[in-house]
């Protein structure tokens, strides 16, 4: 074969940065424009509405440390996704799991508070991942063994564990002679220490809980490229055929993928009861689960990108609340439009302008080829 | 030359898939009344012109010509009009509908489908006559055998008045009786004014039927020749871009102990179908055992299971005299460490991921080896490492090992697999279709490499659909039909006559006569 012949028919390259900048980048503007003739039209300023999201979001210390808070959230959920996807799974339980991870923390914090600090927040912590890792490895199990359908079960599991989390919290873990579905608050002892307590920052609910994201993170792209563990999910998520051929059992894989996206969800209740509400109340998890679907896809998958994506959402969630403080005609609900817009755009959206964008690089890659 | 303008004429047609040129300066005439060749590798670019003129695809540039008119064919529709069918390689038939049915798809003419149906069933009667294209119009089409479904898709493209048929490799799921057959039919229509397309890459077919060819390469078209003009030698030499060689060379075989005995084995699939019947085969060191038949009567599930994939439902599989089937090392994990290699029939579906790296490719299935693994972290220097050693040993091209597998040509992914298969030096490697989607240039090497683990005593069982392949590579074969091994025989022995009747369930012994009636019944 000549030289010719090997690069006959072989696909032109995209650059990398195409892929995983540009193109995120774009549809985030696309859903920025559209977002933007939205206000246009309920009769604000778009540009203005930019400004204050963006100072909301980033303009001062109390800013930051919010939308921190809400990254470290937004990056459990995106790492627990991402887990599952490549596995070739889609765990849309996350929330559910991360209910069920508070549970866990509540149940550690409230009856073994008696237990030195060293001792109880790391009990505390592994019982949120082992809630969580329980609640998403059950529906892995069924999907492996029973063939159910992993979407179906984990929406299923969400709702039950929201019912449980009713339960529990209004007839077993409510505080005595309290009035609302939370328990008591937990002892000091159990609480995550807080960025404020030991740096020279004003007060916010940022605590070590975005540590563990970072750290997480890492362990993250360690484990997926670089064990032999995280080989085989991404050979079954690829190709379960290729995965038999090769001796891996896709069951295996699916359960142990599930389990570690539950695990990965389940520090959304050490960040938020833990670190935060220091006690257990209902519907904590605030979505987070579910926009780390969005979390996932716009970040390919890849800590790095889930870190980026995390971050933009922490963002429009700490800047949104304060556009729709300061704007008149923007509300909590114009908010959630926007998140809205921006999932569209980036996740079911994904690929609209991705054949034009590559189009134009291939073209390119070949006549910089041809004048080479 | 006769006067007349020709068929199908095409003027410089160029298409470019993004920076891919994929057909180059195409130009091609077609007479009326004669049976075309069009012959390439994979690759080349012959389904993409097809497609062209079939008006899946729109030229960039250049011009159809239809009878001397310019055409211009945006879509399947206005092919049809043109007079154009098509029958490709994957049947585009409703399994749950009769042949009527199908055959009046998309042209039910009214709301009400009576009329139609009557219309159809009369046009049907006169098509069959007049081109001795047998077929009950009230069969569901699902229980058809796949040569009469082939001319289910003739019909249907006679039926909108096709003057010229393009025929996209039809021969790649018949046994050569049937294909014989369709060569009849062929014929038929020819003789009757028709013009037919025939795609292939098989060169016995091009010198069997057809009167003109033109050889694709890379996208261009090399040459248009009279086929009494040429021979196989010289069509593989345009082919390939220089002269190959299509016997393998090889010298006699030196079987050895059996190192694989198959007792018994019986599979029913999880659709209850039983697709494995009694199989006892022997494998032997230092032999090729040939596995022919028309896929889908068993060979797959037969390599499945030998490569420890699928359990069967009875039987026992003896490795080196032990039974493997009993023990917990019945999976492909353990029996890749007991020295048993597997190239799988379909390198996409099974062989390789594609999204993955050449060098992640490589590992795959021996991925937990210590050579590849330093504490719990992959050793990605020695993945590369070793890959790196395949590609020079295989020479697969290009020579990248951080490639993903989808960059790589059809052969050049074959040959990743077969790497890594033969590299693990196996004492018996399965092997399933291996040069399936392969070019000529990449075949004679594979073969080359089987022949050669032969020599150094291993034992190597053969699935391929190709019977030449089967015939040329193997010393013993064995021929399935309908999850039977209906006979085996030594190579030398081996007719594609007598292959064929066997591949068609008929045993040796049995008489010709015999034989044709089983066809008709079918």
């Amino acid at each position: 074969m000549s030289e010719q012949s090997a690069k006959f028919g072989t696909p032109a390259k995209v650059p990398a940065w195409v892929n995983l900048a540009l193109i995120p980048f774009v549809n985030l503007m696309a859903a920025f424009f559209i977002s933007g003739i939205v206000i246009f039209i309920v009769g604000d300023n778009p540009f203005q509405a930019l400004e204050v999201l963006v100072y909301g979001a980033f303009g001062y210390a109390d800013a930051i440390g919010y939308t921190l808070y809400y990254t470290t959230n937004f990056i459990f959920t995106g790492l627990a996704v991402a887990i599952a996807f490549h596995c070739g799974l889609f765990n849309i339980g996350a929330e559910g799991q991360a209910l069920m991870s508070g549970l866990g923390v509540g149940l550690a914090a409230l009856y073994l508070d008696f237990l030195p600090f060293w001792l109880v927040i790391p009990i505390a912590i592994f019982a949120a991942a082992l809630f969580g890792a329980f609640w998403a490895a059950v529906p892995g199990y069924l999907q492996a063994k029973r063939g159910s359908h992993i979407v179906i079960t984990t929406i299923m599991f969400n709702f039950i564990a929201a019912s449980i989390m009713t339960y529990m919290l209004v007839e077993i873990l409510i505080a005595p002679g309290g009035q609302s579905p939370e328990s008591r608050e937990f002892e000091a002892v159990t609480w995550l220490p807080f960025f404020h307590d030991f740096l020279p920052i004003p007060e916010t609910p940022l605590n070590i809980s975005f540590i563990f994201a970072l750290l997480l993170s890492a362990a993250f792209y360690y484990f997926v490229w670089h064990t032999r563990w995280g080989y085989e999910i991404r050979v079954v998520g690829q190709n379960e055929t290729a995965a038999k051929y090769a001796g891996i059992s896709p069951a295996k894989n699916i359960v142990l993928a599930m389990f570690i996206s539950g695990a990965l969800a389940g520090f959304v209740g050490v960040n938020e009861v833990l670190g935060v509400h220091h006690r257990l109340i209902l519907d904590f998890t605030g979505g987070f689960g579910f926009v780390g679907i969005a979390v996932a896809l716009m970040g390919r998958n890849h800590p790095v990108g889930i870190f980026i994506a995390a971050l933009l959402f922490g963002a429009l969630y700490q800047g949104g609340s304060e556009l729709a403080f300061e704007m008149k005609s923007i509300n909590r609900e114009m908010v959630i439009v926007i998140q809205g817009l921006i999932i569209l755009f980036s996740g079911a959206l994904e690929h609209m302008f991705r054949p034009k964008i590559e189009a134009f690089f291939k073209r390119k890659s070949t006549t910089q080829v041809a004048e080479a | 030359m006769t006067t007349e303008s020709p068929a199908l004429e095409l003027r410089r047609v160029n298409k470019w898939f993004g920076p891919v040129h994929a057909n180059k300066d195409i130009s091609l005439s077609v007479n009326r009344g004669t049976i075309h060749g069009i012959i390439g590798e994979n690759g080349a670019g012959k389904s993409t012109l097809m497609s062209i003129v079939y008006g899946f695809y729109q030229a960039d540039e250049g011009e159809i010509l239809i009878n001397g008119q310019t055409c211009h064919i945006d879509n399947p529709q206005a092919s049809i009009e043109a007079g154009i069918g098509m029958v490709h390689q994957h049947f585009m038939l409703v399994d749950t509908f009769t042949v009527l049915e199908n055959i009046i798809l998309g042209v039910e003419g009214g709301a009400r489908l009576g009329e139609g149906l009557a219309k159809a069933r009369l046009e049907l009667a006169r098509l069959e006559k007049e081109y001795s294209l047998e077929v009950d119009v009230d069969a569901l089409v699902g229980d058809l055998p796949v040569g009469l479904r082939q001319r289910v898709e003739i019909l249907k493209a006679l039926y909108r008045g096709a003057e010229i048929l393009i025929l996209d490799e039809p021969t790649g799921v018949l046994t050569p009786q049937e294909a014989d057959h369709l060569f009849r039919i062929l014929n038929t229509l020819r003789d009757q004014g028709k013009t037919v397309i025939l795609i292939t890459h098989k060169l016995r077919e091009i010198m069997a039927i057809t009167d003109n060819v033109s050889v694709m390469r890379r996208g261009e078209m090399v040459a248009h020749v009279g086929t009494n003009e040429t021979s196989r030698e010289h069509l593989a030499e345009l082919m390939v871009g220089r002269s190959v060689l299509l016997q393998v060379e090889k010298s006699e075989a030196q079987p050895g102990n059996a190192l694989m005995n198959v007792v018994g084995i019986n599979f029913i699939d999880a659709d209850g179908v039983k697709r494995l019947k009694d199989i006892n085969l022997e494998i032997k060191a230092g032999e090729i055992l040939g596995i022919a038949g028309v896929s889908g009567n068993g060979q797959s599930e037969l390599l499945e299971i030998l490569g420890g994939t699928v359990t069967p439902t009875s039987g026992s599989i003896l490795y080196k005299g032990e039974d493997i089937t009993k023990s917990d090392k019945f999976n492909a994990r353990d029996l890749r460490k007991i020295g048993l290699g597997h190239v799988p029939e379909d390198r996409h579906r099974a062989g390789l991921v594609l999204p993955f790296t050449a060098h992640e490719n490589t590992i795959l299935g021996y991925h937990d080896a210590a050579e590849y693994n330093r504490g719990t972290t992959l050793d990605k220097a020695a993945m590369i490492e070793t890959c790196e050693s395949h590609i020079e040993k295989f020479d697969i091209r290009p020579p990248n090992p951080n490639l993903k597998a989808s960059g790589f040509s059809g052969g050049n992914q074959q040959k990743l697999v077969l790497a890594r298969e033969m590299e693990q030096n196996p004492d018996v490697l399965l092997v399933g279709q291996p040069t399936r989607g392969v070019d000529i240039g990449a075949i004679e090497f594979i073969h080359k490499q089987l022949i050669q683990m032969r020599d150094a005593g291993k034992a190597i069982l053969m699935v391929s659909v190709e019977i030449e392949e089967v015939m040329s590579l193997s010393d013993r074969i064995a021929v399935m039909f309908d999850g039977f091994i209906v006979g085996e025989l030594d190579a030398k022995d081996a007719t594609e006559t007598k292959l064929g009747l066997m591949m068609a369930g008929i045993q040796d012994d049995a008489d010709p006569s015999s034989a044709k009636n089983k066809e008709v019944a079918e």
